[in-house]
């Protein structure tokens, strides 16, 4: 297990070396004007001179190889250089957002298998029956939705109708401090929201693994040997049930991303997801290549869990074949 | 009554409780709600940096921050930092302020000459990356005598040179250490401003304290929160939850708060224009009558009612119509008739599907316009089927800035801008032929002799009668030679709860939403009893 580990990650420096040279090549080829996006509206008033000043100061013109190489060098020791678009060092920007982001997806997440799970092995017991039907178009429905829309929805139903939840930010607009109680009750939104974008992929992957191996020879063997329905439909269906949805964690990170970008948006949740795209639109290289280096990490931690999570749920998996 | 019956009514009444219960308490629903102390603001762009030395608050305004002078609700220059309203010496080359006695920086500090001349100095150096450099071009030297003067000696007589001393002055001992483009003063403002930043959540919001200490007089409203919504539809909801006591929003949202008497919508009139740029060198546009019948054919009213909704008035020319400077008699009506009869007389024949031909060319040409800006895609349209009835074909075509700024030699582009302050800080930059095609600036690359000698002698005069007479030149030179078909000034649109009273908006520059809107003069703001 150790082993894997170690060989993923030694894998893992090539590949985001190849991605960071790769954002530095795409964001130089990108139709986007760096100065432009530095100055904001005000370019729109600008003279040639500023904006030649100004192509001038930020380097601009240097071509994208030496900025990458400039970034990659004072990025192995530590410094990940300055972001222009939002005025602040790099890391300043990941540290002051990269917390909210985490604990946005990791609940949404969370909440997003369990609940897929629960709602997964409901609808497998029975195939076709009420609770099937409704748990399987349910999961098709909000597939279908984009979470951009359930969001809005979320707010008019929560906020607005009902009244009982935040429509947006970390904590209550007018308060000053941030308190886990506050923090609390803005999340659920945010969090349910993404968590019910990506619940419908884990409940239908849990429904089809389960009901595929209750009609196994192993499940049947245990139902003949008279074991309570419970200890067959958990201990045995649903473990084998579950494998196929290991790999999907590791899968949905990256759609776990750009979803929680929507619901950031919506929310006015003060994650990293915005400053993504403005550094994408801004060219902003060194904010860029930080960020798609934390998002390649992520995708490659997911998958490297998904398959720890296999060996060890897996008997007929072995570490050391991987 | 059947046993049923009851439990039942018991449920619906606990489910009625429980409801209550939840419903967000001291969330200030329903707008008046909340106190008058505190006010909770949503914008829709939040600045980049908090920094005067990059370009933040130059146009006044700043929460944080004074500068020299300020405007008042009729946009008239006003002591603020200075003691009085400049002496003007040398023929209108020599400015000279003298400080306010008493006025300390938010950390304790007192403000001194050195302070002002450390912020023109490094606004005004090449290595800064400020973006409004260039509005400060008219500066050869600025200087302190003692400390609470201060000096400007300008390369030429500037008679607009007072209204840029709204800029706002920063500390030298705080900012001075420091890079200005980089360094930690960008989020961390110090100044001696009516509120005093307490904390930045990116992407959030901002929130400010009043600062108790301020010269001006301790503001009512204490805290002062700036929340961050790009979304329309979501800043919206967020007011009518009541989790945001005022907005900014498009007429078509601002107009479903109508009915609601715990608000209150606010139409701040502004220089704010949509126009269409006819480049000087692309052979149909550049053509005089092709512009005067463009001119004549437009209906500027039916876009403000129809496009606006009525938010907005008809654009004569860049100044708006009820501004002290527009020339009253320019105004025009709408007449397709003129139209006509002017591209008959130069020439411009009918063709065979419509669109009029002189010399083997088609009366035809392209409109760029801003992709996902609605309001100028409308505004575009509108005029492509106008130009169309004279017999003018105008393709509206959307794309991204990137695309449009190589083209705008040759091809037209739905063009907003507008500023404040003074008639020079928009017109020179958008008419005067020596900055054609600079940048942004005379994006139609406007030629016109008679134009340039009104802006020069404007720029110049010392004696309001003479700036008068020349704008009066220029705004008539421009409607016998439009390089611009202007259409529209555009009203922003604020709705607010109904806790203070008298509150005001001020005449806006194009850009909009943090600085102006009712809040400019939040600091002077006084709760309904």
């Amino acid at each position: 297990m150790a082993r894997l580990a170690g060989r993923r990650a030694l894998f893992a420096a090539p590949v985001l070396t190849v991605v960071t040279f790769g954002v530095f090549a795409i964001a130089a080829a990108s139709p986007f004007d760096p100065v432009k996006a530095y100055a904001g509206p005000a370019a729109l008033g600008a003279d040639q001179e500023t904006l030649d000043r100004l192509r001038d100061n930020l380097g601009v013109d240097r071509s994208f190889v030496t900025r990458w190489w400039d970034w990659l060098t004072s990025a192995l020791t530590g410094d990940f250089g300055h972001s222009t678009v939002m005025r602040q060092p790099v890391a300043q920007v990941i540290g002051e957002r990269l917390g909210w982001s985490a604990l946005l997806c990791a609940v949404a997440f969370g909440v997003a298998v369990l609940l897929g799970t629960l709602l997964g092995v409901l609808a497998a017991r029975r195939p076709g029956s009420v609770t099937d039907r409704a748990v399987t178009s349910l999961a098709y429905g909000l597939e279908a939705a984009p979470v951009f829309w359930i969001a809005l929805l979320a707010v008019w139903l929560f906020a607005l109708q009902w009244g009982v939840l935040p429509a947006g930010g970390l904590t209550d607009t007018a308060s000053e401090h941030v308190t886990a109680g506050q923090v609390a009750s803005h999340l659920v939104l945010p969090a349910g929201v993404l968590a019910v974008s990506q619940l419908p992929w884990f409940a239908l992957y849990v429904r089809q693994g389960v009901a595929d191996a209750l009609a196994e020879d192993p499940v049947r063997g245990a139902r003949a040997r008279g074991l309570s329905e419970r200890t067959v439909l958990l201990g045995h269906a649903l473990r084998c049930g579950l494998l196929p949805v290991l790999t999907l964690i590791g899968s949905r990170v990256p759609e776990l991303i750009t979803g929680a970008l929507l619901v950031e948006t919506v929310f006015s949740w003060p994650g990293i997801a915005a400053a993504t795209v403005e550094a994408a639109t801004a060219v902003d290289f060194p904010l860029l290549a930080a960020l798609t280096t934390l998002a390649t990490a992520a995708v490659l931690a997911g998958n490297l869990l998904a398959d720890l999570l296999y060996g060890l749920f897996d008997p007929r998996v072995k570490f050391s074949d991987m | 009554m059947t046993t049923r019956r009851i439990r039942r009514a018991a449920v619906a009444a606990a489910l009625a409780a429980g409801v209550a219960a939840c419903s967000a308490p001291g969330s200030g629903a329903d707008g008046g709600g909340g106190s008058a102390a505190s006010v909770v603001i949503g914008v829709s762009t939040e600045p980049d940096t908090l920094s005067p030395l990059l370009g933040y608050g130059k146009d006044g305004n700043s929460k944080i921050f004074d500068g020299l002078l300020a405007r008042d609700a009729d946009l008239k220059l006003k002591p603020a930092l200075a003691a009085a309203l400049p002496e003007v010496s040398d023929g209108g080359r020599t400015y000279t302020y003298t400080l306010r006695e008493g006025v300390k920086f938010s950390d304790g500090e007192p403000l001194t000459a050195r302070d002002v001349v450390f912020t023109y100095r490094t606004v005004l150096d090449d290595r800064t990356n400020n973006t409004a450099k260039s509005e400060l071009d008219a500066v050869q030297e600025v200087r302190a005598a003692g400390d609470d003067k201060v000096v400007f000696r300008l390369k030429y007589p500037y008679a607009a040179f007072a209204a840029r001393t709204v800029l706002p002055i920063v500390p030298e001992h705080v900012a001075g250490e420091q890079d200005p483009n980089t360094g930690s003063f960008n989020t961390e403002p110090v100044g001696t401003g009516p509120y005093v930043l307490t904390n930045w959540s990116k992407g959030e919001k901002l929130t400010f304290k009043a600062n108790p200490h301020y010269w001006g007089g301790a503001p009512k409203v204490k805290t002062l929160t700036m929340a961050i919504i790009p979304d329309d539809d979501v800043r919206a909801t967020r007011l009518r939850s009541g989790d945001l006591d005022g907005a900014v929003l498009p007429p078509n949202l601002a107009a479903t708060f109508e009915d609601d008497e715990n608000r209150r919508t606010y139409e701040a009139k502004t220089y704010d224009f949509r126009a269409v740029t006819l480049p000087t060198a692309n052979e149909v546009t550049g053509d005089p009558a092709i512009r005067r019948a463009l001119d004549a054919a437009v209906d500027r009213q039916a876009m403000v009612d129809k496009i606006l909704d009525g938010a907005g008035s008809p654009a004569y020319g860049p100044l708006p119509g009820d501004d002290p400077w527009f020339t009253k008699d320019i105004v025009r009506p709408h007449d397709l008739a003129e139209a006509e009869r002017i591209l008959d007389e130069a020439g411009w024949k009918p063709g065979k599907d419509g669109v009029r031909v002189k010399d083997g060319r088609r009366a035809a040409f392209t409109l760029l316009y801003p992709s996902g800006d609605k309001v100028r895609q409308d505004h575009a349209l509108a005029y492509a089927s106008d130009a169309k009835k004279a017999g003018i074909e105008v393709k509206a075509e959307s794309a991204t800035w990137e695309v449009i700024e190589p083209r705008m030699k040759d091809d037209a582009v739905l063009a907003g801008f507008g500023s404040v302050g003074d008639p020079d800080f928009g017109l020179y930059t958008l008419l005067h032929s020596s900055l054609a095609g600079d940048g942004f600036n005379n994006m139609a690359r406007y030629d016109n002799p008679a134009v340039d000698e009104a802006l020069d002698a404007g720029r110049r005069g010392q004696d309001p009668a003479a700036r008068e007479a020349a704008y009066d030149r220029l705004q008539r030179e421009l409607v016998k030679d439009p390089g611009y078909t202007f259409l529209t000034h555009i009203d922003h649109l604020y709705v607010l709860a109904d806790r203070w009273k008298g509150l005001t908006t001020q005449r806006e520059p194009h850009e909009h939403g943090f600085a102006s809107g009712p809040w400019w003069n939040v600091e002077d703001w006084q709760p309904v009893s």
